[in-house]
């Protein structure tokens, strides 16, 4: 977060990933700006997944750039990306079901702590427990604290989930469809705290969704991809008018 | 729940101290054999329970405990050298058995680990110069310190039981500092740990180690127990029969391997009246625990207690007249 505010926190140059003669991305660009909400959509297939696993290290990329706060992190995994403050979420339910929620987010943050050598003999909670607290209170998930994760219904391990990525303070949260499988009253709910996350932590998000009215809501600018290529970026207005957008994707 | 489980662990302990001393030589003697197992135990569970690393290689490193001891007390060196020695080594080999634990996973690692028991078994076997081969090694003593001699059962039953102790200490201070919550993030879900900054390389490797650190050990005083060592304890089945220890006992539970090793050490004895029926009955009780209980014998308070809560739960619904 020192960056100055013109410099990107992220940096995505002409990025290629093929599976055999697939080629899922296909030279992609494009930057993310300190404190800005950066909505991935476009339809099955047209290479988000891709993109984001090439961001996250998950996969390497056949060719192209990627960097985090003017660092080349193209070759970097998931552990060297968190640990530089790249947060995530997962498409699918990934808390850990037999900790508690307490316990989930602190143990999302308290690898950024010390050496492993000085956590062996640290307290249990880290000294995690008040920010842990504060994220469950801003969650609204007080009353399952103490409840096992897995124990939890959907809705409220959505919650545990997305609060995880937020408990280390990352600089960059990836957000894999956030709405998926929420109920719609709860979809207003996930979009409200993360506008209040990007408000008081003045992280920068990039968010994969197909809840449109969702993205439209949320995002500051959002990206359009079609078969691996970038269609149009723009904020919603601008992609709602886009007449090519329309045709291809919004319009059906 | 917590305040339960003190009370039980006090009591365990204070039975522990009092109980052998009533009984005879070969009371003692299964006594501090079942210790012995509880140590090794308390090393797999941390690897298998706790870390989620399927191994079938714990025997070699109780084989290699065994071994470094006798090997060095024949040379004339002390066994509290050894002892240290043992562990140390166990460590050393356990990190690198952890490396194809980065690569495989499940019945792939399970594999791996047999494999690699099977060549330890092999070089206890056949280097005759080291080891002595099928003849295995004779007389080792049992150690003395300041004066005190662990010759006698009783006094060696004790001794034990204060390593036991200790490390029975450690590893619970290591499983309530933030170590305890990597291990389980790494068990219960690798790729998210990975994604929150968990070196889930490192904390593979150190389950490895510090696992086989404990099973060295449990086989230093293994061999000083016995007196007599060879090959035939530290098989794959001797393996298997650990692994099965812990999922007895309930893997991840920090008390699991006292009830684990009892049912692997004491039920044996107990069912000799069953004679050459023994395996049969073993092997029957086995199979309905897995069936009943397949997260081992500590799981019944969690389980007692979920049943608990669901009742409570569709109790309040009703009461709340709210449609389910």
């Amino acid at each position: 977060m020192t960056m100055s505010a013109n410099h990107p926190v992220l940096k995505v140059t002409d990025l290629k990933k093929a599976y055999g003669a697939i080629q899922a991305v296909g030279g992609v660009s494009f930057e993310v700006r300190p404190g800005e909400i950066f909505g991935v959509i476009g339809p099955n297939g047209s290479g988000k997944t891709t993109l984001f696993n090439s961001m996250l290290g998950q996969i390497t990329p056949d060719t192209g750039k990627i960097e985090l706060n003017g660092e080349d992190v193209t070759q970097l995994g998931p552990l060297e990306l968190n640990r530089r403050g790249v947060g995530r979420t997962f498409q699918t339910l990934q808390v850990f079901g037999k900790m508690t929620v307490r316990d989930n987010l602190i143990v999302a943050a308290q690898e950024h702590q010390g050496t492993m050598f000085s956590r062996m003999f640290a307290p249990s909670d880290s000294n995690l427990g008040d920010k842990a607290d504060a994220l469950i209170d801003q969650f609204h998930i007080k009353h399952v604290a103490d409840k096992k994760a897995g124990e939890l219904s959907y809705g409220q391990q959505k919650l545990v989930d997305i609060a995880m990525a937020f408990m280390s303070e990352p600089d960059l949260v990836l957000l894999d469809e956030p709405c998926a499988g929420v109920n719609p009253s709860l979809v207003g709910g996930i979009s409200t705290l993360l506008k209040e996350l990007n408000q008081t932590r003045k992280g920068s998000f990039v968010v994969i969704e197909h809840n449109m009215d969702f993205v439209m809501d949320l995002c500051h600018r959002i990206m359009v991809m079609v078969e691996g290529k970038v269609m149009a970026i723009g904020t919603p207005e601008e992609i709602r008018a886009n007449k090519q957008v329309l045709d291809a994707y919004l319009g059906n | 729940m917590k305040k339960l489980a003190f009370l039980a662990g006090l009591l365990g302990l204070l039975a522990c101290i009092f109980v052998p001393a009533l009984l005879k030589n070969h009371g003692i003697y299964l006594f501090t054999y079942w210790l012995i197992y509880v140590i090794a135990t308390m090393g797999l569970n941390l690897t298998i329970g706790y870390a989620g690393q399927k191994s079938l290689g714990h025997a070699a490193f109780f084989g290699i405990g065994a071994y470094t001891v006798a090997i060095l007390m024949q040379a004339g060196y002390s066994f509290w050298l050894g002892l240290p020695l043992a562990a140390l080594g166990c460590f050393v080999v356990g990190l690198a058995l952890g490396f194809p634990a980065l690569r495989v996973q499940t019945i792939y690692l399970a594999f791996a680990t047999l494999g690699f028991n099977t060549a330890v078994w092999l070089v206890m076997r056949n280097e005759e110069w080291l080891t002595g081969g099928t003849f295995g090694i004779n007389n080792i003593a049992r150690p003395e310190a300041f004066g005190i001699s662990f010759d006698g059962n009783l006094a060696y039953y004790y001794l034990v039981l204060a390593i036991a102790v200790v490390l029975g200490l450690l590893l619970w201070g290591l499983m309530h500092s933030p170590w305890g919550k990597a291990f389980t993030a790494l068990r219960d879900n690798p790729i998210r740990a990975e994604s929150l900054g968990v070196d889930i390389r490192g904390y593979t490797l150190l389950s490895f180690a510090i696992g086989a650190a404990y099973a060295g050990v449990a086989g230093a005083l293994f061999g000083s127990l016995v007196q007599f060592i060879d090959p035939a304890p530290f098989t794959v089945e001797a393996s298997i029969m650990m692994y099965l220890m812990v999922v007895v006992g309930g893997p991840g539970y920090f008390l699991g391997p006292l009830l684990g090793a009892a049912v692997g050490v004491i039920l044996p004895e107990w069912l000799r009246f069953a004679q050459a029926w023994y395996l049969f009955v073993f092997g029957a009780a086995v199979v309905m625990l897995m069936i009943y209980l397949p997260d081992g014998l500590l799981s019944i308070p969690d389980r007692l207690r979920a049943k608990r809560q669901s009742r409570e739960a569709s109790a309040a619904r009703a009461a709340a007249g709210v449609k389910v």
